[in-house]
């Protein structure tokens, strides 16, 4: 039975069509991007109660008990889950619904005589598989279940030539037979490759990936529409598919990356040529009361937050440090790496969560000439971002992404755990040079303990 | 719909998506893409109409996995976006009260 008119239908889904326009545009601007996540909540909202009201369905309480339990799951954990760990649950659900399109594409494969129509149904399925896998694996690695660092093989640009290879040979053979089961070998051959996608991919890029896969989602949801017939989901997907692609290379760009360098670079070979032998060489270590006076007698002090700190938790304590230090009439920034964190736009969050003013943060291009001008830069948890690598060792994984220019400080700072390198794996020569010094710890720790030296200066 | 339509409107869609991010700041990239991310959890349709076409169990169990997928995408992308740009919020209420910072910056210069 059906309730609406098709024309209605077709309304409803225009209508949803253009909160999902809005939305996209409301979350390019901080001052609507709330509003925006909202109207886009609003247009699926309104897509969904649009498809039960107008198609003719069976089963409807085990669709709606379905949706309780997708849900049920998914919200408790978006709702709780720590800031610092956001990306990878973002990896999750982009990935999942990577799943769902390629189940909806085979699922369709019964229904569909037009080769054109199988041929979508083959593009979804392999799409939505591939972004299935690779975001389990992204998943993975940014959760640590797993090696942050590339995961490369002998003769895996064979492998990988041979799974795409039968996954065409596959898709043709689906195309010109419609046979289930060949699709089946399809959607495995889509989570293999998927896998050797991401595997090769190295630690700090791995956000970029979440990004494309994201795209590659999109792509899979406009092609599950073209297979339906159903607009709505070829006008999102598309969306998402092209917002996404924009996304993916503004982030490499903030990287100075390029997204063909971070898929393929390691089927060259070469892009995990940092220094992985850990030197010996002697560093300053240093007192939690010596940071302090340093910091304390400063006239200016720029602090670098990284990923380190908001592991720790301790972004609340770094807020804390600056107030103390601006209380003595020291000028405290906080300078942003565009990839501080684990993503473009994560420092920001996590700060902003501490209260720290918006004033006090500052991006990359605007901080970088003030270093000259600052007695003191406090590194925490930082390291990849402030590494001359970057700027110097052609062959390191980081070569070409700009950096904060911390070494023109008067005093660097590091409050770090270990000597272990950071997320892309690489040394910092920064470490070794004469006007650095090392405060190892937990950086909240780290970071109490100078505080509370500050406060009897 | 016929197919010419749908490859129109497709393309119109690319341009439209291309259009609509052109000009993001860096600090924004996380949300959009997380809010972008909710939004093809409207595959959700696609499973649903799946779901409901299904004739015999077997299928019927894998549309139902696929509508329990799609939701955890839409509602959860939705959910942890916001949650996200709440911080975005939060932080313009400090910036609103900035001028007591420096008010109190200047009193330690001054004294």
């Amino acid at each position: 039975m059906t309730l609406l008119d098709p024309v209605w239908t077709s309304l409803l889904y225009l209508a949803a069509a253009v909160c999902f326009i809005l939305a996209l545009r409301g979350l390019s601007s901080p001052r609507t991007a709330r509003r925006g996540n909202l109207i886009g909540a609003l247009g699926a909202l309104i897509a969904v109660v649009a498809v039960f009201l107008s198609a003719r369905l069976e089963n409807i309480p085990w669709i709606l008990g379905a949706i309780a339990v997708g849900a049920a799951v998914a919200a408790p954990v978006a709702r709780r889950v720590k800031m610092t760990q956001m990306p990878q649950l973002v990896a999750l659900f982009n990935g999942v619904g990577g799943g769902a399109a390629a189940l909806v594409a085979l699922l369709e494969l019964g229904h569909a005589d037009d080769p054109w129509v199988r041929l979508a149904i083959v593009f979804t399925l392999l799409v939505g598989a591939v972004s299935f896998a690779g975001s389990g694996v992204t998943f993975a690695k940014l959760q640590e279940l797993m090696t942050t660092r590339p995961v490369v093989f002998p003769g895996l640009p064979v492998v990988m030539t041979a799974v795409l290879l039968a996954a065409v040979a596959a898709g043709v053979a689906v195309i010109l037979t419609g046979s289930s089961a060949l699709a089946v070998v399809l959607l495995v051959l889509g989570l293999a490759a998927g896998i050797l996608l991401v595997l090769p991919v190295g630690g700090a890029d791995v956000p970029i990936v979440i990004s494309l896969l994201n795209a590659f989602t999109g792509l899979a949801v406009a092609a599950s529409g073209l297979v339906l017939g159903n607009v709505l989901l070829v006008v999102a997907g598309t969306l998402v598919g092209a917002s996404g692609t924009i996304l993916t290379r503004a982030m490499a760009a903030a990287m100075g990356r390029s997204v063909a360098g971070i898929l393929f670079g390691a089927f060259r070979g070469g892009s995990t040529a940092g220094s992985t032998a850990v030197s010996e060489r002697p560093v300053r270590s240093s007192s939690a009361e010596d940071v302090a006076v340093l910091l304390g007698y400063a006239q200016r002090v720029i602090i670098v937050p990284g990923y380190g700190l908001a592991v720790a938790q301790g972004q609340h304590t770094a807020a804390e440090l600056a107030q103390a230090l601006e209380a003595r009439g020291i000028d405290v920034d906080f300078a942003i790496h565009p990839v501080a964190g684990r993503m473009p736009g994560h420092m920001n969050v996590l700060l902003a969560e501490a209260n720290v003013p918006y004033e006090s943060l500052k991006e990359m291009g605007e901080i970088n000439p003030e270093f000259k001008t600052a007695d003191v830069a406090l590194v925490v948890g930082a390291n990849d971002v402030v590494n001359p690598a970057a700027k110097t060792s052609s062959g390191s994984p980081i070569y070409g992404m700009p950096i904060l220019e911390v070494a023109d400080a008067r005093q660097v700072v590091f409050l770090k755990r270990s000597m272990r390198p950071g997320f892309a794996g690489i040394e910092n020569e920064l470490l070794y040079q004469p006007q650095t010094s090392l405060l190892f710890g937990d950086a909240k720790d780290s970071l109490a303990q100078v505080l509370g030296a500050v406060k009897t200066l | 719909m016929d197919g010419i339509s749908l490859l129109t409107i497709t393309v119109l869609a690319v341009f439209v998506g291309f259009e609509v991010v052109s000009k993001v700041s860096s600090t924004l990239h996380t949300p959009l893409m997380s809010g972008a991310n909710a939004i093809h959890g409207i595959i959700l349709v696609g499973a649903i109409i799946v779901a409901g076409q299904a004739t015999d169990l077997w299928l019927l169990a894998v549309a139902l996995l696929a509508v329990v997928l799609a939701t955890a995408n839409l509602v959860g992308g939705f959910v942890v976006t916001d949650r996200m740009l709440h911080m975005f919020h939060a932080r313009k209420e400090v910036g609103g009260s900035k001028a007591g910072t420096k008010e109190a910056r200047g009193k330690v210069e001054g004294a």
